[in-house]
């Protein structure tokens, strides 16, 4: 329990050295950057892994849109590589159709389990928490970097599903049965086999970082840190952890049954009778595949608000900064992020209408899915509201937060018809879909997460990120998205179902709108990798040239993670800090500079 | 700054962390275990109606052994109440009688472990047989003169399995008739065990009672193995604390304590498991 090692390092202890030498030596490089129990030093790690996952995901799309908008042709660049790769299934350097099944599969997964919960949990939650509610460090150090290594390699796993024989799993981020286990029904040890034992590993991961960080929020607290004096970003986390500790068992137990189902050959998800390529599959029957998809969507529809919750956690703290003003409506939105928490656990059907549930349980679900949208809406408008009449430091973290919300807005309005059946019959896996839920993730969370990025990397490293290339990259990603996403309802409403490898070709005229508009988003994803390159520049140029800080404050933030020495040592404070008032009294008349920080003195 | 509340309580919550996570683990763990519960409702009700085996993918019943998994649960239980007397004479300084309890849990663990791999291997020798005239049993096969012990057979036979072997023909004995509800059993006849010798070229269906073979197995095999791999993670960790992680005592008796609580509490939620893990697969 004695890793009070570099705690003070740097005040200078001018202790005779053979007193207390198991204490203040410095770690190792394993110890420090590898298997650190350090919150801040884990945080760091998901960070940079879930990037560079970001990056990866990002790029096997790139190789879908060339495909989309130019089927059967040689991917330019890449091409090659993939050939030397992954031989026979990118044969002259094109995508076949089973690899393009596998690109959009480990797409999704890839996206949502490796990049985004882990950058707005893993490594947000981990660095900023700990650090908001005044606390030395998470409540389970050990767990937090165990949390972390099952994380990354459940990860290596999924990239090394890849290389074995048939190809990583291609039967979409959502692996439904029957398919996802007769797709390669006489090689049990498959792609899809690795994709399962890689999703157990990543729920396990996230199970421990839950566990950790409510009890964490609960039990570290600051003195006088009150529920109802945490940032709003903590209260996000706290139910993000909720979500994650009470939704992803269930997927945990379908992921073994389904891993059962292709190992031993049982029938969990195969209905009797089944018949594949006209002959009948030697099992017994007798299972659900109704059943997969109602494990797989109760923790589906809670993951979507683990995608967004941090998010808005990340868009509240920054607004609150740069409006100067406190939050509008700080204990509604506490409130709504509570709601949504509890109904997002009932609303998972929403998935389903077009596989058959009757009625009334259709009724049930649309009427909960149209609640569910109450409690966003006091979030975005509480938001709105903030806005008002502030004199707003326009920064780049301040305009990715601020754009955070009319994407966001798009992402939740075009789901309403997808809540209702009647509607969603036709839009069901279409474009529709594809275009909703990026708004929601890519220009909505996405963006807040780059906004924290530049928010919170002057405290991480005592340097500003340049301002010039945020701003570059800024405008060219909002350009970018729109015109990548915004076309796609378009293509949807056409009728363009969503995991067609030939981009549609064989279902709409030649000169169909929606086949053109392939082309165009192709171009638009382009512009939008092109805009990524000031960031990535950006984030590791700034570590040794960016502007230093001025002082420990540089935003004049009132939370705590603000009072801590820069960049935060082990340990986290000098000394243990003391709340006196909520999170965001800004615009504070009298006050020194305007606003006052929570652990100042009345 | 250290962690604060590592095993002292704190004021407002009244507990140390530990606590509050592993509560908070087990709430994750009901959420596991209940997927699967719901899983096992949703197998059996969408099953057809009849009797298994005359119907084909009928729900089974009656097929465990009711007595021996009556005493497992006899066996899990006690361990269940042993580990809170480990924990209670920690509380009152008795390290010795801590360990004597710890020893006798262990044992009742590694116990509950043998007697549930004995009733895997039961159900592993155990055949369901159909022949292409409509008859069908249940019962042993012996292959080659050989008597079906999976460990002889080194694997489990089907239908493949015997036509790759070239095996012409196999001795099978049934099991008796179960009586009808309300019926007597007629004196000797319905006990009679059926010796019979089965034609390979008669057989429609040989295989035995696993995962593959129904989904009744297959949920019964899971979540019991999944239950078994707590038993055997929680034992492992109360044998650390009961040996080699013993030496914490000595430092720091109320973190320790602390530490048995904790897994105690794991303990009891797998023993917890297991009462209801019983009477749905076994009684109901």
């Amino acid at each position: 329990m004695s890793t009070a090692t570099s705690t003070q390092h740097g005040t200078g202890h001018a202790h005779p050295a053979h007193e207390h030498h198991h204490e203040h030596h410095e770690p190792g490089f394993w110890q420090k950057y590898i298997f650190s129990t350090d919150h801040k030093m884990i945080g760091i790690q998901y960070g940079l892994t879930s990037l560079l996952f970001l990056f990866f995901g990002f790029m096997l799309m790139m190789c879908m849109r060339f495909q989309l908008a130019y089927p059967g042709k040689p991917i330019p660049v890449v091409g090659g590589l993939l050939e030397a790769l992954l031989g026979e299934a990118a044969k002259g350097g094109v995508i076949s159709a089973d690899l393009y099944n596998s690109f959009g599969a480990m797409h999704g997964t890839i996206m949502v389990f490796l990049a985004i919960v882990p950058l707005a949990f893993g490594a947000f939650g981990n660095y900023v928490t700990p650090l908001q509610i005044g606390a030395p460090d998470m409540a389970f150090p050990r767990l937090n970097m165990a949390s972390y290594h099952v994380f990354f390699w459940g990860g290596v796993l999924m990239l090394a599903s890849f290389f074995v024989p048939g190809g990583a799993a291609k039967s979409g981020w959502t692996s439904y049965s029957p398919l996802a286990t007769v797709a390669e029904f006489s090689r049990p040890f498959n792609g899809q086999t690795m994709w399962l034992i890689g999703m157990v590993l990543l729920i396990t991961s996230s199970l421990l970082g839950a566990v950790n960080f409510i009890t964490t929020i609960i039990q570290l607290r600051a003195r006088g840190m009150t529920w109802m004096r945490l940032p709003f970003f903590v209260w996000a986390q706290f139910v993000t952890g909720f979500l994650l500790l009470l939704a992803f068992p269930p997927l945990e137990a379908a992921g073994i049954l389904q891993l059962v189902d292709n190992l031993f050959h049982t029938s969990f998800f195969l209905p009797t009778g089944l018949v594949v390529s006209g002959q009948q599959l030697p099992v017994s029957g007798g299972g659900s595949p109704l059943l997969w998809q109602h494990l797989f969507w109760f923790l589906g529809h809670p993951e979507v608000y683990v995608l967004i919750l941090p998010a808005m956690g990340v868009v509240s703290e920054i607004i609150a900064n740069n409006t100067r003003k406190p939050l509008w409506g700080y204990k509604s939105m506490v409130y709504a992020a509570m709601s949504i928490g509890f109904l997002s656990f009932i609303v998972w059907a929403h998935h389903m209408y077009l596989t058959g549930m009757g009625t009334k349980v259709a009724t049930f679900f649309q009427t909960t899915t149209m609640m569910i949208s109450i409690p966003s809406v006091i979030i975005l408008t509480a938001l709105f509201i903030s806005l008002w009449g502030g004199s707003i430091r326009f920064n780049t973290s301040m305009l990715f937060a601020v754009s955070f919300l009319p994407m966001f807005g798009i992402g939740g309005l075009t789901g309403l018809p997808l809540g209702f059946n009647a509607s969603d019959i036709y839009l069901h896996d279409s474009y529709y879909v594809i275009g909703h839920f990026h708004y929601v993730v890519a220009p909505g969370t996405i963006f807040a997460l780059f906004a924290g990025i530049y928010f919170w990397y002057p405290k991480m490293t005592g340097r500003y990120m340049n301002e010039v290339l945020g701003k570059i990259h800024f405008w060219g990603s909002l350009v970018g998205m729109n015109l990548v996403f915004a076309p796609m309802f378009i293509q949807g409403l056409r009728g363009m179902s969503r995991r067609m490898s030939d981009g549609g070709a064989t279902y709409f005229g030649a000169d169909d709108i929606a086949l053109k508009l392939n082309t165009s988003i192709t171009h638009a994803a382009a512009l939008l990798a092109v805009a990524q390159i000031p960031f990535i520049i950006n984030v590791f140029a700034s570590i040794r040239s960016g502007r230093k800080v001025e002082g420990d404050n540089p935003w004049n933030a009132t939370t705590l993670d603000w009072a801590t020495p820069t960049p935060p040592p082990h340990g986290n404070f000098a000394s243990e800090p003391v709340v006196y008032r909520g999170p965001y009294e800004y615009s504070a008349p009298n006050a020194q500079g305007g606003y006052i920080s929570q652990d100042q003195k009345p | 700054m250290e962690i604060p509340y590592t095993y002292k309580p704190r004021p407002d919550t009244g507990l140390y962390n530990a606590k509050v996570g592993i509560w908070l683990f087990l709430a994750s763990e009901i959420m596991l275990f209940g997927a699967l519960f719901s899983s096992y409702i949703l197998l059996r009700v969408t099953s057809p109606e009849g009797e298994w085996p005359l119907v084909e993918r009928a729900w089974p019943h009656g097929l465990l052994n009711i007595p021996i998994g009556t005493f497992n649960t006899a066996v899990l239980i006690t361990s269940s109440v042993t580990v809170v007397l480990a924990w209670a004479a920690l509380k009152m300084n008795q390290f010795g009688k801590f360990r004597a309890y710890m020893l006798v849990t262990l044992a009742c663990a590694f116990g509950f472990l043998g007697i549930k791999s004995y009733e895997y291997n039961e159900k592993f020798t155990h055949y369901e047989l159909r022949l292409k005239d409509g008859q069908v049993h249940t019962g042993h096969i012996e292959v080659n003169g050989k008597h079906a012990g999976f460990w002889d057979f080194g694997s489990i036979y089907n239908l493949d399995r015997l036509g790759k072997e070239q095996v012409k023909e196999i001795a099978f004995t049934a099991d008796p008739a179960k009586p009808k509800p309300g019926e007597k059993h007629a004196e000797g006849a319905a006990h009679e065990h059926k010796k019979m010798t089965v034609q390979v070229s008669d057989i429609q269906k040989l295989d035995a009672f696993i995962l593959r073979n129904h989904t009744f197995f297959a949920i019964y095999f899971v979540v019991t193995a999944l239950h078994g791999l707590h038993v055997l993670g929680g034992a492992l960790v109360l044998g650390y604390f009961a040996f080699p992680g013993a030496s914490m005592w000595r430092k720091n008796p109320e973190q320790f304590t602390n530490r048995i609580e904790v897994a105690g509490l794991f303990w009891h939620f797998v023993d917890l498991v297991w009462i209801f893990l019983f009477p749905v697969v076994y009684l109901l």
